[in-house]
């Protein structure tokens, strides 16, 4: 199948080194401690931080650091065909335990021993790249809860098909066979915490792909500062105008 | 940059769900104008001429010919159209695709449907066809907006609604016809091709005379239909083949039917063409026989076959046996194959034709607008009515044709010209006939093609000898045997005796890979063409021939880049080692096989290359004993030689080509080789070696063969290859050619060998019937076959000298080039055989030659007989054709025998006849060799 044409366009009307549109939304499950929406294009994801508090289950408490747990599942209507996806199969299992190991190593539980730090997210609508905006999501959530971590953690996802690196494949390009490489990093300290990849490639072109995907990574990063900045200006005004 | 979604529904699976995809819309997408002064124009081809053109979906699909034409340029093609070409119809769309990116066509692709201001959205209980139809219009207004006055922007369009609303919209508008009248080249009138709605005026004027033109075929059945139809097992889905030997029969091969389907007549076969599928509905048990009386309506029922080269294996004479089987159907009565007709078309396989026009009274006035008929070279293929201006000028040449439509009330499709090849009978226009009818691409190579070659003069670089991956062979005493005149050399042999008492033996390749790089446009071009193409007077090269005829050719004297196998044998053939490397050679003598030969036999000459010579050909000879004791099969195919005039380039001579033993001691090596490296290849790649296989005849196969062994009383045990080998040695008549015929026969009960990727079989099917050898593959000619290339690239990612492209390390990948090459080699081993057919021809054209022939088969009405000098093979009736009644003969098809009613002469199956051959042309521009019986 031709995914980038000759004019240079893929079939959404990118070029391949252009991301989907990214927004971002803080706030919105009033109940959790942390809450953030975050759509890349069609992909719409949701999540929700709650925590630190005392750990429910005893015998998992951690004498020196937080214990953060992760659970991930996909919405009923967030494919084409409604199926229940939910928790527990393989893959959101697989996803779960990434995204937790993925923002363990941002958050400083060594501040928090003893206590438990619980992530919800959900996908809401999935149109490729929801491994990436699930870990923006849980990160924007996580500081807007308030939690210390060393970094922001941001994510994005970027391919190689018909011979080109493509960055932010939405779902056609992702079931397109071809390798996806998910990439996320601290964009200050400038360090990898998560690196995957489906299918096989040649070692030449990795290094290309995997570049790529770390450059929308620090975009994806970029907006979501910004996001947060915004955030915290308006509570600021909230403050001084109460 | 704006963001719009696109909301879709879908169909998968006959489920119904919803598909949203994003759809992103642009404001950096140029016009492509060269004049633009807002646009990007680095990608830019289209010039300030007078006008641009926008066509529309259905002009790309019907006119593509036109399109093609250089004279047609500065076109605007739109994404929506592209697409909308993309989903109908695959190949019209590869070929547009070929002319926009040749930048000097000046054909730009817009990208209409990602513009800011050229998307727009269907509104409400809007057509699909609506939609697109409106979007060429708004992108040609915005086309015309947006280049101001500095052109006129014309759409294109033959459909009538279409042009009313353009004109409404203030767009200038134009049907095909019209523009190109305007153009002023009424050579072009000619490619346009007829549109249906411009047929429908004329149709709709006799629908009120219903009576002037009836209805001569049924009416193809809806879609919805025939998929209930096949769901329910009424209707049968299958590729229709026209018989070879008779166009008005026709086979459907049905899976669900498990037998072939018979196709009676034109009339059954309602419009499908040789290769469409289609869908073929049972006519009942009672009219179950081949009901003769269809063909005899035709007008032109020339239902004989004609005399060819004799086929070499059972692809080519599958079709011949169907039709013995249908005829033994006819006179016995009822018939076990079922009978069908066509009651629709899924796939057209419309290509186009290579053919002359039907001669008549040429109309009156030059220029004027003539309908004539065209005929096919291909006999398959029906006669097709065109409309030419330029009638009187096209009547003695060879022309390509293009269908277009086929109504119901047509006794013939309808199509346009495309093109003309040259004068009918002139040797080179019917060369290129046979080219374009096998598909071959005999175009000169592209520069960027030739970009790819190394500088000339090429010798070996002085670094190339340090390199550790290249071994330097030079003070081996390397030479290679070949035909005379052969200037491709891609094999060399050394053969060394070692200090042990064995033998050190090389298999040198020509190292083609080191100049051939995967993916550059020289590889893509090979990877195209497949395999090179001989023909009788010439030779089509794979790749270009500085590659082939100077940097990889092994010739005497210089230093060759190679790909080694080098074995270290005991004198009784075993093979103790083998190693495989790259090298530079330096051949010491390139030897004719004629050459070696008289080295070999000429008991005076004892230098060290004869004494090579000599221990090499008895290796070979034990190598040889050994694998014929496998069950190799010593097969023969009546392969022969013409003697070409230089100057004329007319044949002077034919005959047999003679095989000498050096020619088996070649082979032998070369086939050691290609076994070992297959081997090599397949424990480092199990997954996506390339390998080639010949797959085990079934008993049915053998049939013919065994029907004649009985009728002349020798037994062949066809249990395996070795029993087969075995009881043909056993078949030795009272002659010495008859151990041959039969061999040629056997021959022609196997299919060919094809090339496949291993991953896609169990190891038991790798097995090479032929040889016995339960692995094979080719890599003995890398400058004529691109199988060999693959197999180099993948024996040095084995070895660890390169790294495989990843395209080499899929499957599917694999398999798709496999399969090219199997069409590609099939095409050109056609286009040989076709080549020496013609040459045949010209050959007796004005020399009727008297000569022995040998009976293969006895028909109802006639003998086949194969005249073994010529190669040549076809039917001598003996039973008069019109009365069809058997005046003087008994034809007994059950034990293969003919006698006479007097009792004079009797004949029987591989006996032998002399005959007359001579060039009879009972139809104009068809010229066919007839073999008349001398008593």
């Amino acid at each position: 199948m031709e995914f980038v044409g000759p004019e240079g366009l893929r079939l959404d009307g990118r070029r391949p080194l252009e991301m989907r549109q990214l927004h971002a939304e803080l706030g919105v499950v009033e109940n959790a401690n942390g809450s953030a929406m975050f759509e890349m294009g069609n992909t719409k994801v949701i999540a929700a931080v709650y925590g630190p508090h005392e750990v429910h289950n005893r015998s998992q408490q951690l004498w020196d650091r937080a214990l953060v747990r992760c659970e991930y599942s996909m919405a009923a209507f967030s494919t084409g065909d409604r199926r229940r996806k939910g928790k527990g199969n393989r893959r959101s299992t697989e996803i779960s335990l990434v995204i937790r190991q993925t923002l363990e190593a941002a958050i400083l539980t060594n501040l928090m021993p003893k206590s438990q730090i619980d992530i919800y997210v959900q996908v809401l609508q999935a149109d490729g790249g929801t491994r990436s905006a699930c870990i923006n999501a849980a990160a924007l959530a996580l500081a807007e809860a308030g939690i210390p971590m060393r970094d922001l953690v941001a994510s994005c996802a970027a391919g190689y098909l018909n011979g080109t690196p493509l960055l932010d494949l939405n779902y056609v390009e992702d079931s397109g066979g071809g390798p996806d490489v998910t990439v996320a990093l601290f964009p200050k300290v400038d360090k990898v915490s998560l690196l995957q990849m489906d299918s096989k490639m040649p070692l030449e072109h990795f290094e290309n792909v995997f570049q790529l995907a770390a450059e929308g990574a620090k975009a994806a990063a970029r907006y979501m500062r910004e996001v947060l900045m915004e955030n915290t200006q308006n509570l600021a005004r909230l403050v001084t105008a109460t | 940059m704006l963001k719009n979604k696109a909301f879709v529904k879908k169909n998968r699976g006959g489920r119904v769900f919803k598909v949203v995809r994003e759809h992103y819309l642009r404001d950096d997408i140029p016009c492509g104008a060269t004049f633009c002064s807002s646009c990007d124009t680095s990608t830019a081809n289209l010039v300030a001429a007078d006008r641009l053109v926008v066509v529309d979906t259905n002009v790309v699909l019907h006119q593509m010919d036109l399109l093609e034409n250089p004279a047609f340029r500065n076109v605007i093609i739109l994404s929506v159209v592209l697409e909308e070409v993309k989903n109908k119809n695959l190949s019209a769309y590869n070929r547009l695709r070929n002319i926009c990116a040749n930048r000097s066509r000046q054909f730009f692709v817009f990208s209409n449907e990602h513009h800011r201001e050229t998307y727009i959205k269907a509104m409400a209980s809007e057509s699909v066809n609506d939609r697109n139809d409106r979007a060429i219009r708004v992108a040609t207004q915005w086309f015309q907006k947006h280049l101001g006055d500095a052109c006129t922007v014309v759409l294109l369009t033959n459909d009538l609604d279409n042009r009313t609303k353009a004109n409404a919209e203030g767009i200038n508008v134009f049907s095909v016809d019209h523009f190109v009248q305007s153009l002023g080249k009424p050579e072009l009138l000619d490619l346009v091709a007829r549109s249906e709605s411009e047929n429908a005026t004329p149709m709709e004027i006799e629908d009120s005379r219903p009576s002037k033109r009836k209805i001569i075929y049924s009416e193809h059945k809806p879609m919805s239909e025939i998929t209930a139809g096949i769901h329910q097992g009424i209707y049968h889905q299958g590729k229709l083949r026209v018989n070879r030997y008779n166009p008005f029969q026709a086979y459907v091969g049905s899976e669900s039917v498990g037998d072939e389907i018979l196709v009676q007549g034109r009339l059954n076969m309602n419009r499908a063409f040789d290769g469409d599928v289609v869908v073929v509905e049972l006519l009942p048990h009672e009219s179950w026989q081949g009901d003769m009386t269809m063909i005899a309506e035709e007008e032109d029922g020339d239902g004989d076959e004609r005399v060819g080269l004799a086929p070499d294996t059972s692809d080519e004479a599958a079709v011949n046996k169907a039709d013995e089987a249908s005829e033994k159907a006819t006179t016995s009565g009822g018939s076990s194959r079922p009978n069908g007709r066509v009651i629709g078309i899924i796939k057209r396989n419309w290509r186009a034709y290579c053919g002359s026009l039907e001669p008549m009274t040429t109309p009156a006035g030059a220029g004027s607008v003539a309908n004539a008929l065209f005929v096919s070279a291909d006999r398959r293929i029906p006669k097709i009515r065109i409309q030419t201006r330029q009638f009187g000028n096209l009547v003695d040449k060879r022309i390509v044709v293009s269908v277009d439509s086929w109504d119901l009330n047509s006794r013939y499709p309808s199509g346009h010209y495309v093109k003309t090849v040259g004068k009918i009978g002139d040797r080179n226009t019917e060369s290129e006939v046979l080219l374009i009818e096998n598909d071959i691409n005999n175009r000169p190579f592209s520069d960027q093609v030739l970009a790819c070659l190394p500088p000339l003069p090429w010798s070996v670089p002085a670094e190339a000898l340090h390199d550790p991956h290249r071994e330097d062979l030079r003070n081996l005493r390397v030479f290679s045997v070949d035909p005379i005149g052969c200037k491709d050399i891609d094999d060399a042999l050394h053969c060394t005796l070692l200090p042990t008492g064995n033998y050190q033996v090389g298999v040198h390749i020509a190292d083609v890979t080191s100049f051939v790089h995967p993916g550059t446009p020289l590889d893509i071009e090979a990877r195209e063409r497949g395999t090179s193409v001989y023909l009788v007077e010439r030779r089509i090269d794979m790749l270009p021939k500085p590659l082939t005829e100077d940097v990889c050719s092994l010739r005497a004297d210089v230093e060759r880049f190679v790909f080694s196998v080098i074995w270290e044998m005991s004198s009784e053939a075993d093979i103790i080692s083998v190693r495989f490397t790259k090298g530079v050679i330096k051949s010491s003598a390139a030897l004719s096989y004629v050459e070696a030969q008289a080295r070999m036999d000429d008991s005076r000459m004892s230098d060290p290359l004869t004494t090579d010579l000599r221990n090499m050909n008895r290796l070979a000879k034990v190598l040889r004993q050994r694998r014929i004791e496998r069950g190799a099969l010593t097969l023969a195919s009546p392969e022969v030689k013409f003697e070409i005039d230089t100057e004329t380039h007319n044949p002077l001579d034919v005959g047999m080509y003679q095989v000498r033993e050096s020619n088996h001691m070649v082979e032998e090596f070369m086939l050691l080789a290609n076994i070992s490296v297959a081997k090599k290849i397949l424990s480092s790649f199990p997954v996506f070696s390339l390998l080639r296989r010949h797959p085990t005849p079934t008993p049915k196969m053998f049939e013919p063969l065994l029907k004649i062994a009985s009728a002349v009383g020798i037994k062949l045990d066809i249990t395996s290859s070795m029993t087969l080998a075995n009881t043909l040695d056993l078949a030795v008549g009272d002659d010495p050619y008859f151990n041959k015929l039969i061999r040629i026969l056997a021959t022609r009960c196997m299919t060919q060998a094809v090339y496949f990727c291993s991953g896609e079989l169990s190891p038991p099917e790798f097995q090479h019937y032929g040889l016995a050898s339960a692995i094979y593959t080719h890599f003995t000619s890398p400058i004529r076959r691109y199988a060999d290339v693959i197999v180099h690239r993948l024996l040095a990612a084995a070895l660890d000298l390169e790294k495989l492209s990843p395209s080499l390390r899929d499957k599917s990948e694999v398999t798709k080039i496999a399969d090219n090459l199997n069409y590609r080699h099939r095409n050109a081993q056609m286009a040989g055989r076709a080549s020496v057919e013609l040459h045949t021809l010209i050959f007796f054209r004005n020399r009727p030659t008297d000569a022995d022939a040998r009976i293969v088969q006895i028909r109802s009405n006639g003998l086949i007989v194969f005249v073994p000098k010529y190669g040549i093979e076809g039917p001598v009736f003996l039973v008069d054709k019109a009365s069809k009644s058997s005046t003087n003969w008994i034809m007994n098809e059950e034990q293969q025998c003919a006698n006479a009613r007097d009792g004079s002469t009797k004949y029987k199956v591989l006996d032998s006849v002399k005959i007359r051959i001579q060039v009879v042309e009972p139809q104009p521009n068809r010229p066919k060799l007839e073999l008349t019986l001398l008593a």
